[in-house]
């Protein structure tokens, strides 16, 4: 048998989700074999444990006839496995040849790097592609497709023969695309097989042998790209199991409470207009890095936009800065809950009273009291498990964390609330928990944004859908009114479906 | 009920180290523990000590202020100008404090709006107020003052100096402000996560100006208490006094990260800085010497806060 790589019924569970069931994935020597599937259907996670950063609860992996069994990242590299994540791993101010030799630069005799032998190795490694890359150059200064060059001379210069691609497409420009292709080419002729893992489906024919589907763990289908179209794709990717309890938010009034008109950041957004009512949830759809929080965050005023107008209650509002929305009735629930949302090192009650100080201070003092009494409150809607109010948030479990987030805004009493991909990372009955909490909201009259990359709770849970792309608004749907397959397809680019 | 002997160590530490050199002093030296030179050491320690207050606020944020010892400068030679000039005793204290909030305004807004590191901003400063100082002194000292203005670095008021009086008024006044009020609890806010802050509505600059500015008016004020001490403005007053302020903030517990301490403990940090320079000169030791001892404490205090930290 001369298959390289074989990777048998893997199977990983984390806390509360299983991200794997029984997965097959397998490589021959020089071929590209295509991973695809939604948000969440595992593909980062089979790789990360061919990469050895996770381990498997369950399955055998088998490279060149031998089993791989204690798998770390060290010893995955020393097999032959490269990965280049979509987060470039380079120095941006080291030289092109350093960061391709970090940590195994060539010496001379006394310790000194000796960079004439570095230097001819990168234009070695470098020959086959045809590219005038000076080695000497800046990693910084020279664009994501250089880069990306650089992270595959790396892999060749460790003796890889299986490199993992992680959307490498998604940073290039169309030429920059194509010639990727070309090195990718090269690279099989070359012997070295490639797992590529990416979200433009239409891209796939042009340089890959073989694709597997992933839905919700499971593995649909591998076979051959020349037997399958864009569509069988697809058909393949959407169809998830029903398996979560979705809240459906109730009817909406007809009040318009928020409409964003022309929103626009160079680069980030272009002209996105939409309205959101009172009683609504709006759900926006797409794929990872279709710029949907970063559209949030020009809202917000976290980022400054090139143009558009934000209306509240029919009235225009200026929103310069966060301040500006706050008090405008904005609210965003940020996605990075610990990193954004959370000061670890402060009191329950320093957290959730952060957005409220400002209306609650008589004189310049602080009136705690008043705080106190609205902060226990909701400490104990939500069912925040903590000792004290002054208990230090970082010493609270997970869930609960996430819950003071959600307090700290629950407390202001917004006009609207943005949640940016508010169950990511949740299990079930947590999820479920927070469909809860925004159909409240809604039905005391707020207007709910509802991220999520989660076709399936992003079909559901919202009235309205909008599906984002590169920036831009493609597509409306009522609830009930698309299938999946068409929201999909739209979030992949695709357009209108035929069928 | 078991007494928790880590919580009390990780609350108190400082001032159970601070006690137990205080009782190693009085057993060591019989002056020690004399009124006239506790009166002294508490005089001394409150030079640096309302500078470390208001150096509290700006390292709670994350920030540093090493500007500290040249805006006491500049604020008392222009005091001691003003002073001399004939412009009355308030007026001369309200252009003291104006001189120090202004640098600190300047300070704060490079630091927000020009987004440099606090460190090279401040460092900036420390060189163009002491330069102006030099400028306006033409390196001469400005000296002789007149009853009123002496009044506040050497007066008593019910047998207790002036100077002590306004440092305990300060960590007080601190003290409301970081515990009672928005700008007090955004401090600290600021210092444990920025990002969370402004993603909470909070515009985190005007607050982050204003913690450079308070360092400002502390300078100022312990400018006003030096001058009139001393009776004579130095063009190099307060050289190097940003290590004695920043030590007493960190060996009185105050991150350097932001977002953990209190003025309490830079209370005591200050206290114990003064006690071990007064305690090494009772004993007799060199200077010299002086010097190492109290580079081994900031680090050693540090360092057990630290280890504390990880036992948490």
């Amino acid at each position: 048998m001369n298959t390289l790589l074989r990777m048998v019924g893997i199977s990983k569970s984390f806390p509360g989700v299983t991200a794997l069931s029984k997965v097959d994935f397998d490589l021959e020597p020089g071929e590209v074999h295509a991973l695809v599937g939604e948000n969440g259907a595992g593909k980062s996670t089979l790789m990360k444990i061919l990469a050895g950063v996770y381990r498997a609860d369950e399955g055998e992996i088998w490279l060149k006839d031998r089993r791989i069994t204690a798998a770390d990242p060290r010893a995955m590299i020393d097999a032959g496995v490269s990965v280049i994540y979509q987060e470039l791993n380079l120095v941006p101010y080291l030289s092109v040849a350093e960061n391709i030799f970090l940590g195994r630069e060539p010496r001379r005799a006394g310790g000194l790097i000796d960079w004439q032998a570095m230097r001819a190795e990168v234009v070695k490694l470098l020959a086959p592609f045809k590219l005038s890359l000076d080695p000497r150059a800046r990693v910084g200064a020279i664009g994501p497709a250089y880069q990306q060059v650089v992270e595959i001379a790396k892999a060749l210069s460790l003796k890889a023969d299986i490199i993992v691609m992680d959307e490498p497409t998604a940073p290039l420009t169309g030429s920059e695309v194509d010639r990727l292709f070309e090195i990718i080419r090269g690279l099989k002729a070359g012997g070295v097989s490639i797992a590529y893992i990416s979200h433009r489906l239409e891209e796939l024919h042009e340089v890959a042998d073989r694709v597997t589907v992933l839905r919700d763990g499971q593995r649909m289908i591998t076979a051959p790209l020349s037997s399958l179209t864009v569509d069988d794709i697809i058909r393949n990717m959407v169809g998830r199991q029903l398996t979560e309890q979705y809240i459906r938010a109730g009817a909406p009034s007809a009040e318009e409470v928020l409409r964003v008109e022309g929103l626009t950041r160079q680069g980030v957004c272009t002209d996105v207009t939409f309205h959101l009512h009172r009683g609504e949830i709006l759900g926006f759809a797409g794929l990872v890095g279709a710029g949907r929080t970063e559209i949030m965050q020009l809202i917000y005023g976290y980022r400054r936009k090139d143009a558009g107008k934000v209306f509240v209650n029919g009235r225009e509002v200026k929103i310069r800065r966060t301040r500006d929305a706050v008090k405008s009735g904005i609210a965003l629930i940020p996605e990075e809950r610990k990193k954004q949302g959370l000061i670890l090192g402060l009191s329950v009650l320093d957290n959730s009273a952060l957005t409220i100080f400002d209306l609650h201070t008589r004189a310049g003092f602080i009136r705690w009291r008043d705080i106190r009494k609205l902060v226990r409150q909701m400490v104990s809607n939500l069912g925040i498990k903590t000792p004290s109010l002054g208990q230090t948030v970082r010493n609270l479990s997970g869930g609960n964390q996430q819950k003071v987030v959600l307090s700290k805004w629950f407390v202001r009493r917004c006009e609207v609330y943005i949640f940016d991909e508010p169950t990511r990372g949740i299990d079930v009955g947590a999820k479920v928990e927070i469909y809860k909490l925004m159909e409240s909201l809604a039905a005391g009259g707020a207007g709910i944004i509802m991220v999520s990359s989660d076709l399936l709770e992003v079909m559901n849970v919202p009235n309205r859908i909008v599906v984002v792309y590169d920036g831009r608004i493609v597509k409306e749907f009522n609830r009930g009114d698309a299938s999946e397959e068409e929201v999909i397809s739209y979030a992949l680019g695709l357009g209108a479906k035929s069928s | 009920m078991k007494i928790d002997l880590n919580r009390i160590l990780r609350s108190y530490g400082i001032l159970i180290a601070f006690i137990l050199i205080c009782i190693a002093m009085t057993i060591l030296s019989p002056v020690f523990l004399t009124v006239t030179n506790i009166r002294n050491v508490i005089r001394q320690s409150s030079i640096y000590g309302i500078m470390a207050i208001g150096m509290t606020f700006v390292i709670l944020t994350g920030g540093i202020d090493l500007s500290v010892g040249s805006m006491l400068a500049i604020a008392g030679a222009i005091a001691a100008g003003s002073a001399k000039g004939g412009m009355g005793l308030e007026l001369t204290i309200l252009i003291a404090l104006g001189i120090g909030l202004g640098c600190g305004l300047v300070n704060g807004l490079i630091v927000t709006a020009g987004r440099i590191t606090p460190f090279v901003v401040t460092l900036g400063m420390m060189s163009i107020a002491r330069g102006l100082t030099l400028i306006y002194t033409k390196g001469y000292p400005i000296s002789g003052f007149d009853e009123t203005f002496r009044f506040i670095g050497g007066a008593d008021i019910l047998a207790i100096p002036f100077p002590i009086i306004v440092f305990f008024l300060t960590v007080v006044i601190a003290w409301l402000v970081l515990t009672q009020t928005r700008l007090g609890r955004y401090t600290y806010a600021i210092g444990g996560n920025e990002e969370t802050v402004k993603l909470s509505g909070i515009n985190s600059d005007v607050y982050k100006t204003i913690v450079y500015m308070i360092s400002g008016i502390t300078s100022a004020i312990s400018a006003l208490i030096l001058t009139s001490r001393l009776n004579s403005a130095e063009p190099v007053a307060g050289t190097g006094y940003e290590l004695d302020v920043i030590a007493a903030v960190v060996i009185g517990g105050t991150s350097l990260m932001g977002g953990r301490g209190s003025v309490w403990g830079t209370l005591v940090g200050a206290l114990l800085i003064g006690v071990i320079n007064n305690g090494m000169n009772l004993l007799g030791i060199s200077p010299y010497f002086q010097l190492v001892v109290k580079g081994v404490i900031i680090i050693g205090a540090v360092l057990l806060d630290r280890l504390r930290q990880e036992a948490a």
